[in-house]
């Protein structure tokens, strides 16, 4: 049996009378895409540092590789690469002494790490740019750079805090594709995000925290199907014409009103759509999809993700 | 064999120093160089015709550069605990960069130290130099002031970096030089002996670092007697700098680790 990377239990965080994170269970299998999905303020950002041992525990227990972070902070950091919300960089370094005194941190030998900053440069794909000072470099160079930076000690676990929150769609892209070759090759991450899109396309496994809590966890594919329906019609309405959503509820499972549009929550998308037009209602645009992540948190809090 | 974090946060702060030591190294040796000539040879004319002689024992630029090499340690070290501080703290959070690492808040404030320490060293290496170069101290004599100067850079060093650690905002950082240095520069026994001053202003160069350190480079610069016993004026120093080195070290620890 393998033992868990990162085991919590009743985990608290209080930064004075505030709760930040309020008594949560979970557990980080090695190899997985583990994420905490949720909007801004929900205690996401706070667990990662207790994890990455810069936070000290209020309350409950937290192990990470079986090891304390309070008395063995530095023996758990020396194997996690982090990847913070902003980039940490020094601005006045080149992209090569950026990774060379993060190594150095390590106490990686010199040589150790130039070998290492030929590969990660290619990994982030930066080599036309070692010698370039960082402060031109554009958001999502800055972004993989501080992912290269953090992948300088091979470590064990990584923690991405929101890896992709301000880049444009290509850079996220782009991004995505590095994750996504680090965890073939193994390496454990676990990601915080407020994107549903990337907690789909990434994580293996998640938990949903609102509030400091988490309010449901498993695979995405799991939680679409336990929460939401197969589909979601869209509709809006053109402005001051909106439809009491009561004169609607016979035709979703569910339906959920929101400033700009109503969603209706259908196994059967084809049929929603037939007894709509039956209505004659005037309706704007009417969109079909799947259902998606934001809609099993919108199902569970009442709130979109991102305001 | 494995370095200590703090050995690794100066290796840092070295090879960020490779890239920008180009203004601070000038500033280095122009700073000694202008206020010899200007207060020492220009205004020491003055004083050295007007009887200061007498009074003094030396004439003015002897009795002026040790002073002044004193206050320069104290210029450089205050300077270095403000602003590469609040960068870390702050502006660029290189010490939240840091400790995702294996390195420690301690291993920061103890790296912060040892790196400000060759960086007052320099001053003092540099300062003496150009003291020698104007004739005021012998070749033989000038390695012996450089450690009492070095020890008023740190005695300021330690309560400078603790404040800066706490600091929310960059306007308490010009306050230092403000309401600090700059009244310890005029009034510590730097230009003239501080007996020449009111009573009443006196006792603010006891409790403050500088005028132990002017006392003791000058007593070893010019091989005269120092106005308290030297045991004393070096423990002043070694409380100001072991105090507020510990009391950093607890404001990082509670100001990073939350």
């Amino acid at each position: 049996m393998t033992e868990p990377l990162v085991h919590a239990a009743n985990l608290t965080k209080n930064f004075g009378d505030f709760t930040a994170v309020d008594s949560v269970d979970f557990v980080v299998e090695p190899g997985e895409v583990f994420g905490f999905l949720g909007p801004n303020g929900a205690g996401k950002s706070s667990t990662m540092k207790m994890i990455g041992a810069v936070s000290p525990v209020t309350e409950g227990e937290l192990t990470v590789f079986g090891l304390d972070p309070v008395s063995d902070g530095s023996a758990i950091r020396s194997r996690l690469g982090v990847v913070p919300q902003e980039n940490l960089l020094d601005t006045e370094l080149t992209v090569f002494e950026n990774l060379f005194i993060y190594g150095r941190y390590f106490d990686l030998p010199k040589a150790v790490i130039r070998d290492r900053i030929d590969d990660l440069l290619d990994f982030a794909q930066l080599e036309d740019r070692r010698d370039d000072l960082v402060d031109p470099l554009s958001g999502g160079m800055k972004r993989r750079l501080t992912i290269a930076r953090a992948l300088i000690n091979q470590p064990d676990l990584m923690l991405l805090d929101e890896p992709t929150t301000g880049l444009d769609p290509q850079a996220r892209h782009a991004l995505w594709d590095r994750l996504y070759r680090l965890k073939q090759q193994g390496v454990t991450l676990i990601i915080t995000t407020h994107y549903m899109d990337e907690a789909e396309q990434l994580c293996d496994r998640l938990v949903i925290m609102d509030k400091g809590k988490i309010v449901a966890e498993g695979s995405p594919r799991y939680l679409i199907e336990e929460y939401a329906t197969r589909d979601v019609v869209e509709l809006r309405f053109p402005v001051g014409n909106s439809v009491e959503s009561g004169s609607l509820e016979d035709l979703a499972r569910r339906i959920e009103k929101l400033p700009d549009r109503t969603l209706l929550y259908t196994d059967n998308a084809d049929q929603t759509l037939v007894d709509l037009s039956e209505r004659a209602l005037e309706i704007e645009s009417t969109i079909v999809r799947r259902s998606t992540l934001e809609d099993v948190f919108l199902r569970l809090t009442g709130r979109t993700l991102v305001d | 064999m494995a370095a200590p974090g703090s050995l690794l946060v100066v290796e840092r702060h070295a090879r960020v120093y490779r890239r920008t030591w180009r203004g601070s190294v000038i500033s280095t040796f122009l700073n000694p160089i202008l206020y010899l000539l200007a207060m020492g040879l220009g205004l020491g004319s003055l004083v050295d015709d007007g009887g200061g002689t007498t009074t003094l024992d030396f004439d003015y630029l002897t009795f002026l550069a040790p002073g002044l090499l004193a206050a320069a340690t104290m210029m450089t070290a205050t300077g270095e605990s403000l602003y590469p501080v609040m960068a870390g703290m702050k502006w660029y959070k290189y010490y939240h960069d840091a400790l995702s690492t294996p390195i420690t808040t301690r291993d920061l404030v103890v790296g912060h130290f040892g790196w400000l320490t060759f960086r007052i060293l320099f001053t003092a290496v540099v300062f003496t130099g150009v003291m020698v170069v104007f004739g005021t101290i012998s070749l033989a004599t000038a390695p012996l002031v450089v450690f009492p100067a070095v020890l008023a850079g740190l005695a300021f060093a330690g309560p400078v970096t603790a404040y800066a650690a706490q600091l929310e905002n960059e306007t308490g950082l010009s306050s230092v030089f403000r309401f600090v240095v700059t009244p310890l520069f005029l009034f510590s026994g730097t230009f003239f002996p501080i007996d020449l001053l009111p009573d009443w202003i006196q006792p603010i160069a006891y409790v403050t670092p500088l005028w132990h350190g002017v006392e003791t480079t000058r007593a070893l610069a010019l091989g005269i007697e120092t106005t308290w016993a030297p045991a004393l004026h070096y423990l002043v120093m070694v409380v100001f700098l072991v105090g507020g080195a510990v009391l950093a070290d607890r404001l990082y620890h509670r100001r990073l680790i939350v």
